[in-house]
Protein backbone atom coordinates (compact mmCIF):
# COMPACT_ATOMS: atom_id res chain seq x y z
CA UNK A 1 0.00 0.00 0.00
CA UNK A 2 2.58 2.29 1.26
CA UNK A 3 6.06 1.88 -0.20
CA UNK A 4 9.35 4.03 1.28
CA UNK A 5 12.29 3.44 -0.97
CA UNK A 6 16.02 4.14 -0.04
CA UNK A 7 14.84 7.33 1.73
CA UNK A 8 17.43 9.76 2.42
CA UNK A 9 17.67 13.53 3.92
CA UNK A 10 20.15 15.86 5.17
CA UNK A 11 19.53 18.65 6.93
CA UNK A 12 22.03 21.58 6.17
CA UNK A 13 23.08 24.45 9.13
CA UNK A 14 25.72 26.32 8.25
CA UNK A 15 28.91 23.81 7.52
CA UNK A 16 27.43 21.45 9.59
CA UNK A 17 25.17 18.42 8.02
CA UNK A 18 23.23 16.44 9.91
CA UNK A 19 22.07 12.92 7.97
CA UNK A 20 18.54 13.03 9.31
CA UNK A 21 17.19 9.94 7.59
CA UNK A 22 19.87 7.37 5.78
CA UNK A 23 18.33 4.66 3.34
CA UNK A 24 15.06 4.12 4.88
CA UNK A 25 12.95 1.50 2.82
CA UNK A 26 9.76 -0.39 4.21
CA UNK A 27 6.25 -0.82 3.06
CA UNK A 28 2.91 -0.85 5.29
CA UNK A 29 0.11 -3.21 3.96
CA UNK A 30 -3.26 -2.22 4.01
CA UNK A 31 -5.08 -2.53 6.66
CA UNK A 32 -1.67 -3.11 9.06
CA UNK A 33 -0.33 -1.26 11.57
CA UNK A 34 3.40 -0.66 11.71
CA UNK A 35 4.96 0.44 14.61
CA UNK A 36 7.70 2.79 14.04
CA UNK A 37 10.41 3.02 17.59
CA UNK A 38 12.98 5.16 18.29
CA UNK A 39 14.40 8.17 20.38
CA UNK A 40 13.96 11.25 20.10
CA UNK A 41 16.28 12.63 17.06
CA UNK A 42 16.32 9.39 15.57
CA UNK A 43 14.42 10.69 12.52
CA UNK A 44 10.87 9.11 13.20
CA UNK A 45 9.37 12.47 12.92
CA UNK A 46 11.36 13.25 9.74
CA UNK A 47 10.40 9.94 8.17
CA UNK A 48 6.42 11.08 8.84
CA UNK A 49 7.09 14.48 7.40
CA UNK A 50 8.59 12.82 4.39
CA UNK A 51 5.32 10.83 4.02
CA UNK A 52 3.32 13.43 4.63
CA UNK A 53 5.19 15.03 1.39
CA UNK A 54 5.90 18.59 3.50
CA UNK A 55 9.55 17.70 2.87
CA UNK A 56 10.90 16.57 -0.09
CA UNK A 57 13.97 14.06 0.26
CA UNK A 58 17.27 14.00 -1.35
CA UNK A 59 16.89 10.90 -2.97
CA UNK A 60 14.41 7.61 -2.46
CA UNK A 61 10.82 8.19 -3.41
CA UNK A 62 7.33 7.45 -1.25
CA UNK A 63 4.60 5.47 -3.31
CA UNK A 64 1.00 5.08 -2.24
CA UNK A 65 -0.35 2.41 -4.30
CA UNK A 66 0.54 2.78 -7.26
CA UNK A 67 1.00 6.39 -7.53
CA UNK A 68 4.87 7.17 -6.98
CA UNK A 69 4.53 10.73 -4.96
CA UNK A 70 7.88 11.68 -4.68
CA UNK A 71 7.98 12.63 -8.81
CA UNK A 72 4.78 14.42 -8.74
CA UNK A 73 4.67 18.03 -9.47
CA UNK A 74 4.06 20.17 -6.18
CA UNK A 75 0.26 20.88 -7.45
CA UNK A 76 -0.59 17.19 -7.69
CA UNK A 77 0.94 16.14 -3.93
CA UNK A 78 -1.97 18.62 -2.56
CA UNK A 79 -4.50 16.77 -3.91
CA UNK A 80 -3.01 13.30 -2.61
CA UNK A 81 -2.50 14.70 1.01
CA UNK A 82 -6.01 13.81 1.47
CA UNK A 83 -4.61 10.38 1.60
CA UNK A 84 -2.54 10.85 4.38
CA UNK A 85 -3.43 12.08 8.12
CA UNK A 86 -2.10 12.94 11.18
CA UNK A 87 -3.12 12.42 14.91
CA UNK A 88 -0.23 14.14 16.82
CA UNK A 89 0.96 13.92 20.61
CA UNK A 90 -0.64 16.54 22.08
CA UNK A 91 -4.18 17.02 21.72
CA UNK A 92 -4.30 20.30 22.94
CA UNK A 93 -2.50 22.11 20.76
CA UNK A 94 -3.44 20.25 17.67
CA UNK A 95 -7.21 21.34 17.60
CA UNK A 96 -8.64 25.19 17.07
CA UNK A 97 -10.13 26.45 20.00
CA UNK A 98 -11.97 28.76 18.69
CA UNK A 99 -13.63 26.41 16.38
CA UNK A 100 -16.50 23.73 17.56
CA UNK A 101 -15.91 20.20 17.08
CA UNK A 102 -18.75 20.20 13.94
CA UNK A 103 -17.27 23.00 12.08
CA UNK A 104 -13.25 21.16 12.67
CA UNK A 105 -14.43 17.84 11.73
CA UNK A 106 -17.26 19.10 9.06
CA UNK A 107 -13.88 21.62 7.78
CA UNK A 108 -12.41 18.12 7.15
CA UNK A 109 -15.18 16.12 5.66
CA UNK A 110 -15.46 18.37 3.04
CA UNK A 111 -11.98 18.58 1.91
CA UNK A 112 -12.94 15.36 0.27
CA UNK A 113 -16.53 15.98 -0.35
CA UNK A 114 -16.59 19.67 -0.91
CA UNK A 115 -20.46 19.65 -1.63
CA UNK A 116 -21.38 18.04 1.50
CA UNK A 117 -23.88 20.27 3.52
CA UNK A 118 -26.97 20.91 6.24
CA UNK A 119 -28.32 17.98 7.45
CA UNK A 120 -26.30 15.53 5.93
CA UNK A 121 -23.10 17.19 6.75
CA UNK A 122 -24.31 17.49 10.04
CA UNK A 123 -25.53 13.51 10.06
CA UNK A 124 -21.62 12.31 8.83
CA UNK A 125 -20.12 14.45 12.05
CA UNK A 126 -22.41 12.59 14.31
CA UNK A 127 -21.64 9.25 12.79
CA UNK A 128 -17.86 9.53 13.44
CA UNK A 129 -18.12 11.33 16.92
CA UNK A 130 -20.00 7.99 17.79
CA UNK A 131 -17.43 6.17 16.22
CA UNK A 132 -14.42 7.18 18.47
CA UNK A 133 -16.95 6.68 21.05
CA UNK A 134 -18.49 10.16 21.80
CA UNK A 135 -21.67 11.34 22.09
CA UNK A 136 -22.99 12.56 18.26
CA UNK A 137 -24.76 15.72 20.49
CA UNK A 138 -21.80 17.52 21.39
CA UNK A 139 -20.58 18.27 18.34
CA UNK A 140 -21.28 22.14 18.91
CA UNK A 141 -19.09 22.08 21.93
CA UNK A 142 -15.78 23.72 21.60
CA UNK A 143 -12.14 21.75 22.26
CA UNK A 144 -11.36 23.33 25.93
CA UNK A 145 -14.90 21.49 27.20
CA UNK A 146 -13.24 18.45 26.86
CA UNK A 147 -10.59 16.00 28.76
CA UNK A 148 -7.88 15.19 27.14
CA UNK A 149 -8.38 11.85 26.02
CA UNK A 150 -11.09 13.38 24.58
CA UNK A 151 -9.95 15.70 22.36
CA UNK A 152 -7.66 13.00 21.13
CA UNK A 153 -10.39 10.96 20.00
CA UNK A 154 -12.31 14.64 18.48
CA UNK A 155 -8.05 14.83 16.83
CA UNK A 156 -9.27 10.73 15.28
CA UNK A 157 -12.38 11.83 14.10
CA UNK A 158 -10.99 14.79 12.42
CA UNK A 159 -8.32 12.53 10.83
CA UNK A 160 -10.60 9.89 9.62
CA UNK A 161 -12.68 12.32 8.14
CA UNK A 162 -11.55 12.90 4.91
CA UNK A 163 -11.05 9.15 4.44
CA UNK A 164 -7.66 8.99 4.46
CA UNK A 165 -5.74 5.75 3.45
CA UNK A 166 -2.92 5.77 6.19
CA UNK A 167 -3.15 7.53 9.51
CA UNK A 168 0.38 8.19 10.57
CA UNK A 169 -0.27 8.30 14.52
CA UNK A 170 2.39 10.52 16.47
CA UNK A 171 2.84 9.48 19.39
CA UNK A 172 -0.88 9.40 20.06
CA UNK A 173 -0.86 8.50 23.66
CA UNK A 174 2.11 9.73 25.33
CA UNK A 175 0.73 12.54 26.77
CA UNK A 176 -2.71 10.47 28.07
CA UNK A 177 -2.85 9.37 31.81
CA UNK A 178 -2.54 5.49 31.88
CA UNK A 179 -5.95 5.11 32.44
CA UNK A 180 -6.68 6.79 29.43
CA UNK A 181 -4.10 5.80 27.00
CA UNK A 182 -5.43 2.17 27.34
CA UNK A 183 -9.18 3.47 26.51
CA UNK A 184 -7.39 5.29 23.54
CA UNK A 185 -5.33 1.81 22.55
CA UNK A 186 -8.62 0.16 22.48
CA UNK A 187 -10.08 2.53 20.25
CA UNK A 188 -7.39 2.52 17.48
CA UNK A 189 -7.37 -1.71 17.04
CA UNK A 190 -11.25 -1.62 17.15
CA UNK A 191 -10.69 1.26 13.97
CA UNK A 192 -8.36 -1.14 12.75
CA UNK A 193 -10.42 -4.65 13.06
CA UNK A 194 -13.77 -2.65 11.49
CA UNK A 195 -12.67 -0.14 9.58
CA UNK A 196 -9.46 -1.77 8.20
CA UNK A 197 -7.47 1.33 9.16
CA UNK A 198 -3.88 1.34 7.86
CA UNK A 199 -1.62 3.06 10.42
CA UNK A 200 2.03 4.55 10.97
CA UNK A 201 1.86 4.22 14.66
CA UNK A 202 5.40 6.44 15.48
CA UNK A 203 6.52 5.75 19.73
CA UNK A 204 9.52 5.38 21.84
CA UNK A 205 7.55 3.19 24.17
CA UNK A 206 7.81 -0.31 23.38
CA UNK A 207 5.44 -2.12 25.27
CA UNK A 208 2.71 0.39 23.99
CA UNK A 209 3.90 -0.30 20.10
CA UNK A 210 4.08 -4.00 20.59
CA UNK A 211 1.03 -4.33 22.17
CA UNK A 212 -0.76 -2.21 18.85
CA UNK A 213 1.57 -2.76 15.73
CA UNK A 214 1.46 -5.92 13.81
CA UNK A 215 4.96 -5.38 12.68
CA UNK A 216 7.75 -3.00 14.01
CA UNK A 217 10.79 -0.85 12.69
CA UNK A 218 13.29 -0.11 14.82
CA UNK A 219 15.01 3.15 13.96
CA UNK A 220 18.74 4.31 15.33
CA UNK A 221 20.62 7.45 14.10
CA UNK A 222 18.46 7.89 10.75
CA UNK A 223 18.52 4.21 9.86
CA UNK A 224 16.32 1.51 10.48
CA UNK A 225 18.24 -1.14 12.19
CA UNK A 226 15.93 -4.09 13.08
CA UNK A 227 12.85 -4.93 11.81
CA UNK A 228 9.97 -7.86 11.68
CA UNK A 229 7.06 -9.20 13.42
CA UNK A 230 5.92 -7.05 16.44
CA UNK A 231 6.10 -10.26 18.89
CA UNK A 232 9.56 -11.47 17.37
CA UNK A 233 11.04 -8.23 17.71
CA UNK A 234 9.62 -7.59 21.57
CA UNK A 235 11.04 -11.56 22.66
CA UNK A 236 13.71 -12.13 20.14
CA UNK A 237 15.58 -8.90 19.11
CA UNK A 238 18.57 -9.49 17.40
CA UNK A 239 19.99 -5.49 17.76
CA UNK A 240 21.82 -4.57 20.84
CA UNK A 241 19.77 -1.42 20.85
CA UNK A 242 16.74 -2.78 20.59
CA UNK A 243 17.77 -4.69 23.92
CA UNK A 244 18.68 -1.87 25.41
CA UNK A 245 14.91 0.03 24.21
CA UNK A 246 12.97 -3.11 25.90
CA UNK A 247 15.41 -2.99 29.16
CA UNK A 248 14.62 0.43 29.59
CA UNK A 249 10.88 -0.09 29.88
CA UNK A 250 9.40 -0.04 33.40
CA UNK A 251 7.68 -3.21 34.10
CA UNK A 252 5.39 -4.65 36.63
CA UNK A 253 5.40 -7.65 38.38
CA UNK A 254 2.99 -10.02 37.19
CA UNK A 255 -0.30 -9.67 39.08
CA UNK A 256 0.11 -12.09 42.10
CA UNK A 257 -2.99 -13.79 43.10
CA UNK B 1 9.65 10.61 64.35
CA UNK B 2 9.27 10.78 60.73
CA UNK B 3 11.10 13.19 58.31
CA UNK B 4 7.34 14.68 57.08
CA UNK B 5 4.13 13.40 58.74
CA UNK B 6 1.67 15.06 56.68
CA UNK B 7 -1.52 15.28 58.58
CA UNK B 8 -5.09 15.52 57.83
CA UNK B 9 -3.95 17.75 54.84
CA UNK B 10 -7.17 19.81 53.16
CA UNK B 11 -6.87 21.88 49.92
CA UNK B 12 -9.36 24.20 48.05
CA UNK B 13 -9.55 26.15 45.20
CA UNK B 14 -11.83 28.48 44.61
CA UNK B 15 -13.49 28.23 41.24
CA UNK B 16 -16.60 29.19 38.55
CA UNK B 17 -18.23 26.00 39.82
CA UNK B 18 -18.00 26.85 43.39
CA UNK B 19 -14.92 25.44 45.77
CA UNK B 20 -13.07 22.85 44.62
CA UNK B 21 -11.45 20.52 47.48
CA UNK B 22 -9.00 19.34 45.52
CA UNK B 23 -7.14 17.57 48.63
CA UNK B 24 -9.25 16.46 51.43
CA UNK B 25 -8.07 14.86 54.16
CA UNK B 26 -4.25 13.20 52.93
CA UNK B 27 -2.09 11.55 55.05
CA UNK B 28 1.54 10.44 54.00
CA UNK B 29 4.77 9.85 56.32
CA UNK B 30 8.01 10.22 54.73
CA UNK B 31 11.14 8.54 56.78
CA UNK B 32 14.34 9.31 56.54
CA UNK B 33 15.92 8.06 53.71
CA UNK B 34 12.74 6.20 52.11
CA UNK B 35 11.49 6.71 48.52
CA UNK B 36 7.61 7.41 48.91
CA UNK B 37 5.59 7.52 44.89
CA UNK B 38 1.98 9.30 44.98
CA UNK B 39 0.24 8.26 42.05
CA UNK B 40 -2.61 9.27 40.71
CA UNK B 41 -4.59 10.50 37.30
CA UNK B 42 -4.43 14.20 36.14
CA UNK B 43 -6.64 16.13 38.79
CA UNK B 44 -6.20 13.59 41.17
CA UNK B 45 -4.40 15.75 44.17
CA UNK B 46 -1.18 14.57 43.89
CA UNK B 47 0.62 17.68 42.67
CA UNK B 48 -1.47 19.86 44.92
CA UNK B 49 -0.37 17.70 48.16
CA UNK B 50 3.54 18.42 47.49
CA UNK B 51 2.95 22.09 45.87
CA UNK B 52 1.36 22.61 48.96
CA UNK B 53 4.08 22.28 51.35
CA UNK B 54 6.61 24.31 49.75
CA UNK B 55 3.72 27.29 49.62
CA UNK B 56 3.56 26.91 45.99
CA UNK B 57 -0.66 26.99 45.69
CA UNK B 58 -1.47 30.39 44.35
CA UNK B 59 -3.63 31.90 47.52
CA UNK B 60 -6.38 32.72 46.13
CA UNK B 61 -7.48 30.96 44.66
CA UNK B 62 -6.24 28.19 46.48
CA UNK B 63 -6.95 27.75 50.08
CA UNK B 64 -5.40 25.55 52.57
CA UNK B 65 -8.35 24.27 55.04
CA UNK B 66 -6.76 22.31 57.14
CA UNK B 67 -4.29 19.88 58.79
CA UNK B 68 -0.17 20.02 59.03
CA UNK B 69 2.75 19.03 57.21
CA UNK B 70 5.73 18.20 60.04
CA UNK B 71 8.86 18.64 58.43
CA UNK B 72 11.60 17.76 61.41
CA UNK B 73 8.66 19.00 63.91
CA UNK B 74 8.52 22.48 62.04
CA UNK B 75 4.60 22.95 60.75
CA UNK B 76 5.60 23.94 57.02
CA UNK B 77 1.64 25.15 56.57
CA UNK B 78 2.19 27.48 59.27
CA UNK B 79 5.43 29.24 58.09
CA UNK B 80 5.88 32.76 56.66
CA UNK B 81 7.27 33.63 53.39
CA UNK B 82 10.40 34.46 54.88
CA UNK B 83 10.90 31.25 57.27
CA UNK B 84 9.71 29.20 54.29
CA UNK B 85 12.62 30.66 51.98
CA UNK B 86 14.87 29.41 54.14
CA UNK B 87 13.69 25.72 53.49
CA UNK B 88 12.72 26.28 50.12
CA UNK B 89 15.59 24.82 48.05
CA UNK B 90 17.99 24.30 51.23
CA UNK B 91 16.72 21.23 53.13
CA UNK B 92 13.30 20.57 50.73
CA UNK B 93 14.18 20.72 47.16
CA UNK B 94 12.14 20.25 44.07
CA UNK B 95 12.22 18.87 40.68
CA UNK B 96 9.22 19.45 37.52
CA UNK B 97 8.43 17.18 35.01
CA UNK B 98 9.66 19.98 31.99
CA UNK B 99 13.23 21.44 32.98
CA UNK B 100 12.46 24.21 30.40
CA UNK B 101 10.07 25.78 32.44
CA UNK B 102 11.96 25.72 35.86
CA UNK B 103 15.35 26.64 34.41
CA UNK B 104 16.00 30.33 33.38
CA UNK B 105 16.74 30.17 29.56
CA UNK B 106 18.43 33.90 29.52
CA UNK B 107 21.14 32.79 32.42
CA UNK B 108 24.27 30.23 32.31
CA UNK B 109 23.50 27.24 34.26
CA UNK B 110 26.38 27.84 36.30
CA UNK B 111 24.38 31.47 37.39
CA UNK B 112 21.70 29.45 38.29
CA UNK B 113 23.34 26.62 40.05
CA UNK B 114 25.34 28.97 41.86
CA UNK B 115 22.92 31.13 43.33
CA UNK B 116 21.67 28.67 45.84
CA UNK B 117 25.09 27.95 47.26
CA UNK B 118 25.72 31.76 47.66
CA UNK B 119 22.28 32.29 49.37
CA UNK B 120 21.42 29.05 51.75
CA UNK B 121 25.48 28.37 52.47
CA UNK B 122 27.09 31.59 51.72
CA UNK B 123 30.12 30.47 49.96
CA UNK B 124 32.16 31.99 47.80
CA UNK B 125 31.71 32.54 44.08
CA UNK B 126 34.77 30.00 43.37
CA UNK B 127 33.78 27.40 45.88
CA UNK B 128 29.94 27.37 44.69
CA UNK B 129 31.38 26.72 41.05
CA UNK B 130 33.70 24.13 42.08
CA UNK B 131 30.27 22.58 44.07
CA UNK B 132 28.50 22.84 40.78
CA UNK B 133 30.97 21.24 38.44
CA UNK B 134 31.09 18.02 41.19
CA UNK B 135 26.80 18.12 41.32
CA UNK B 136 26.97 18.14 37.56
CA UNK B 137 29.52 15.16 37.35
CA UNK B 138 27.41 13.34 39.81
CA UNK B 139 24.46 13.19 37.97
CA UNK B 140 26.91 12.15 34.58
CA UNK B 141 26.91 15.41 32.14
CA UNK B 142 30.34 14.77 30.11
CA UNK B 143 32.56 17.80 30.30
CA UNK B 144 31.09 19.39 33.31
CA UNK B 145 33.95 21.84 33.69
CA UNK B 146 32.69 23.23 30.03
CA UNK B 147 29.15 22.45 30.20
CA UNK B 148 28.57 24.40 32.99
CA UNK B 149 28.94 27.96 30.90
CA UNK B 150 26.36 26.78 28.61
CA UNK B 151 22.85 27.77 28.61
CA UNK B 152 19.63 25.60 29.11
CA UNK B 153 18.87 25.52 25.45
CA UNK B 154 22.01 24.05 24.49
CA UNK B 155 21.34 21.00 26.66
CA UNK B 156 19.00 18.28 25.19
CA UNK B 157 15.73 16.80 27.27
CA UNK B 158 17.61 14.37 29.30
CA UNK B 159 20.41 16.28 29.97
CA UNK B 160 18.57 19.77 31.18
CA UNK B 161 16.69 17.07 33.71
CA UNK B 162 19.97 16.09 35.15
CA UNK B 163 20.71 19.76 35.27
CA UNK B 164 17.52 20.36 37.37
CA UNK B 165 18.54 16.94 39.49
CA UNK B 166 22.20 18.49 40.30
CA UNK B 167 20.47 21.72 40.89
CA UNK B 168 17.85 20.42 43.29
CA UNK B 169 20.63 18.37 44.90
CA UNK B 170 23.22 20.91 45.08
CA UNK B 171 22.35 22.21 48.73
CA UNK B 172 22.16 18.35 49.94
CA UNK B 173 18.63 18.39 51.24
CA UNK B 174 16.68 16.51 53.41
CA UNK B 175 13.56 15.91 51.05
CA UNK B 176 13.88 15.99 47.58
CA UNK B 177 9.95 15.81 45.60
CA UNK B 178 10.10 15.02 42.50
CA UNK B 179 7.10 15.99 40.26
CA UNK B 180 6.63 13.64 36.83
CA UNK B 181 10.33 14.02 36.45
CA UNK B 182 10.50 11.55 33.26
CA UNK B 183 6.78 12.26 31.90
CA UNK B 184 8.38 13.78 29.07
CA UNK B 185 11.33 11.76 28.31
CA UNK B 186 12.17 8.78 26.06
CA UNK B 187 12.10 5.28 27.73
CA UNK B 188 16.17 5.11 27.41
CA UNK B 189 16.52 9.15 28.70
CA UNK B 190 13.88 8.11 31.34
CA UNK B 191 15.67 5.09 32.50
CA UNK B 192 18.90 7.17 33.05
CA UNK B 193 17.35 9.90 34.73
CA UNK B 194 15.65 7.13 36.89
CA UNK B 195 19.08 5.26 37.64
CA UNK B 196 20.45 8.94 38.45
CA UNK B 197 17.99 9.65 41.16
CA UNK B 198 18.35 6.35 42.82
CA UNK B 199 21.84 6.35 42.91
CA UNK B 200 22.13 10.12 44.20
CA UNK B 201 19.50 8.98 46.71
CA UNK B 202 21.31 6.12 47.96
CA UNK B 203 24.69 7.66 48.37
CA UNK B 204 22.84 11.14 50.22
CA UNK B 205 20.31 9.18 51.79
CA UNK B 206 17.93 11.92 50.66
CA UNK B 207 14.15 10.85 51.23
CA UNK B 208 12.12 12.04 48.21
CA UNK B 209 8.60 12.02 47.04
CA UNK B 210 7.79 10.77 43.48
CA UNK B 211 4.80 11.49 42.00
CA UNK B 212 3.56 9.72 38.68
CA UNK B 213 1.10 8.78 37.11
CA UNK B 214 2.96 5.36 36.37
CA UNK B 215 2.42 2.18 37.92
CA UNK B 216 5.72 0.58 36.85
CA UNK B 217 7.99 3.38 37.45
CA UNK B 218 6.40 3.20 41.21
CA UNK B 219 7.71 -0.46 40.97
CA UNK B 220 11.02 0.49 40.16
CA UNK B 221 11.69 3.53 42.39
CA UNK B 222 9.70 3.26 45.32
CA UNK B 223 9.87 1.77 48.92
CA UNK B 224 6.22 2.60 49.38
CA UNK B 225 3.01 3.96 47.83
CA UNK B 226 0.24 6.34 48.19
CA UNK B 227 -2.47 5.70 45.28
CA UNK B 228 -4.67 8.94 44.80
CA UNK B 229 -8.03 9.54 43.63
CA UNK B 230 -10.11 12.57 44.08
CA UNK B 231 -8.05 14.04 46.68
CA UNK B 232 -7.45 11.21 49.17
CA UNK B 233 -5.53 8.60 49.47
CA UNK B 234 -7.36 5.06 48.37
CA UNK B 235 -4.72 2.80 48.93
CA UNK B 236 -1.50 3.04 50.67
CA UNK B 237 1.50 0.03 51.25
CA UNK B 238 4.85 -0.88 50.66
CA UNK B 239 5.56 -1.09 46.87
CA UNK B 240 6.01 -4.32 46.32
CA UNK B 241 2.80 -5.42 48.57
CA UNK B 242 0.92 -3.13 46.53
CA UNK B 243 2.04 -4.63 42.96
CA UNK B 244 1.31 -7.82 43.90
CA UNK B 245 -1.95 -7.80 45.75
CA UNK B 246 -3.71 -4.40 44.97
CA UNK B 247 -6.87 -4.18 46.80
CA UNK B 248 -9.12 -1.26 45.88
CA UNK B 249 -10.33 -1.52 42.68
CA UNK B 250 -8.96 1.50 41.52
CA UNK B 251 -5.41 0.33 41.83
CA UNK B 252 -6.38 -2.59 40.28
CA UNK B 253 -8.30 -1.06 37.46
CA UNK B 254 -4.05 1.27 37.16
CA UNK B 255 -2.73 -2.21 37.26
CA UNK B 256 -4.67 -3.94 34.52
CA UNK B 257 -4.74 -1.00 32.29
CA UNK B 258 -0.95 -1.19 31.50
CA UNK B 259 -0.49 -2.43 27.94
CA UNK B 260 2.66 -4.96 29.05
CA UNK B 261 0.28 -6.79 31.01
CA UNK B 262 -2.22 -7.72 28.01
CA UNK B 263 -1.47 -10.29 25.91
CA UNK B 264 -1.33 -8.50 21.91
CA UNK B 265 -5.10 -8.86 20.18
CA UNK B 266 -6.95 -9.10 23.53
CA UNK B 267 -8.61 -5.86 24.66
CA UNK B 268 -6.88 -3.69 27.46
CA UNK B 269 -9.06 -3.02 30.39
CA UNK B 270 -10.08 0.45 30.64
CA UNK B 271 -11.20 2.90 33.63
CA UNK B 272 -14.06 3.98 31.94
CA UNK B 273 -15.15 7.47 31.98
CA UNK B 274 -13.51 10.43 33.30
CA UNK B 275 -12.43 11.34 37.16
CA UNK B 276 -15.23 12.96 38.84
CA UNK B 277 -15.59 16.87 39.09
CA UNK B 278 -14.40 17.62 42.06
CA UNK B 279 -16.78 20.63 42.40
CA UNK B 280 -19.67 18.10 42.43
CA UNK B 281 -18.11 15.07 44.38
CA UNK B 282 -20.77 12.91 45.52
CA UNK B 283 -20.97 12.31 49.46
CA UNK B 284 -20.55 8.62 48.96
CA UNK B 285 -17.12 6.73 48.08
CA UNK B 286 -15.82 9.29 44.36
CA UNK B 287 -14.88 6.07 42.70
CA UNK B 288 -18.14 4.23 42.57
CA UNK B 289 -19.47 5.45 39.07
CA UNK B 290 -16.02 3.86 37.06
CA UNK B 291 -15.80 0.86 39.18
CA UNK B 292 -15.88 -2.27 37.21
CA UNK B 293 -13.82 -4.11 38.63
CA UNK B 294 -15.28 -4.56 42.27
CA UNK B 295 -18.84 -4.74 42.98
CA UNK B 296 -20.35 -0.59 42.70
CA UNK B 297 -23.55 -1.36 44.13
CA UNK B 298 -22.09 -1.84 47.35
CA UNK B 299 -19.97 1.25 46.88
CA UNK B 300 -20.41 3.46 49.86
CA UNK B 301 -23.52 6.35 49.12
CA UNK B 302 -24.01 8.20 52.39
CA UNK B 303 -20.15 8.75 53.56
CA UNK B 304 -16.47 8.66 52.33
CA UNK B 305 -14.92 5.45 52.73
CA UNK B 306 -11.94 5.55 55.62
CA UNK B 307 -8.91 4.56 54.62
CA UNK B 308 -8.28 1.05 57.16
CA UNK B 309 -5.18 -0.68 58.20
CA UNK B 310 -6.26 -4.44 56.28
CA UNK B 311 -3.13 -6.19 57.00
CA UNK B 312 0.63 -4.89 58.29
CA UNK B 313 1.36 -1.81 57.11
CA UNK B 314 -1.52 -1.60 54.12
CA UNK B 315 -4.07 0.98 54.46
CA UNK B 316 -6.92 0.88 51.43
CA UNK B 317 -10.52 3.04 51.56
CA UNK B 318 -13.00 0.85 53.65
CA UNK B 319 -15.34 0.91 50.76
CA UNK B 320 -17.20 -2.97 50.29
CA UNK B 321 -17.77 -1.81 46.66
CA UNK B 322 -14.34 -1.14 45.96
CA UNK B 323 -12.86 -4.12 47.91
CA UNK B 324 -15.42 -6.60 46.59
CA UNK B 325 -14.11 -9.05 43.76
CA UNK B 326 -17.09 -10.28 41.99
CA UNK B 327 -15.69 -12.99 40.33
CA UNK B 328 -11.98 -13.56 39.31
CA UNK B 329 -11.52 -12.33 35.43
CA UNK B 330 -8.94 -15.15 35.00
CA UNK B 331 -9.25 -19.02 36.44
CA UNK B 332 -7.11 -19.47 39.30
CA UNK B 333 -4.85 -22.38 39.68
CA UNK B 334 -6.36 -23.56 43.00
CA UNK B 335 -9.87 -23.51 43.44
Amino acid sequence: MLELQNIKKTFHKGRESVVAVDDVSFEIKSGEILGLVGESGCGKSTISRIIMQLLIPDSGSVTLGDVNLTALPRKEIRRHRLDFQMVFQDPYASLNPRQTIFSTIGEALQQRNPGLKGEVLRKRVGELLETVGLPANQMQRYPHEFSGGQRQRIAIARALAPEPRIIIADEPVSALDVSIQSQILNLLRKLQQELGLTMLFISHDLSVVHYLADRIAVMYGGKIIEHGKASQIFHEPKEDYTRKLLSSVPVLAKLAR
Amino acid sequence: MPLLDIQDLKVSFHSRNGEVRAVDGVNIQVEKGEVVGIVGESGSGKSVTAYSLLGLIPMPPGKIEGGKALFQGTDLLSLGKKELNSYRGAKISMIFQDPMTSLNPYLKVSTQMIEPLEIHENLSTKRALHRAIESLEQVGIPEAQKRIHSYPHEFSGGMRQRVMIAMALITKPDLLIADEPTTALDVTIQKQVLDVIRDLQKDTGTSVIFITHDLAVVHEMCDSVNVMYAGRVVESAPASELISNPLHAYTQGLYRSNPSNTAKGQDLHTIPGLPPDLAKLPPGCSFRPRNTLGDPSLCLTDRKPELVEYSESHFVQNCPGCLARPEPSEPTTHA
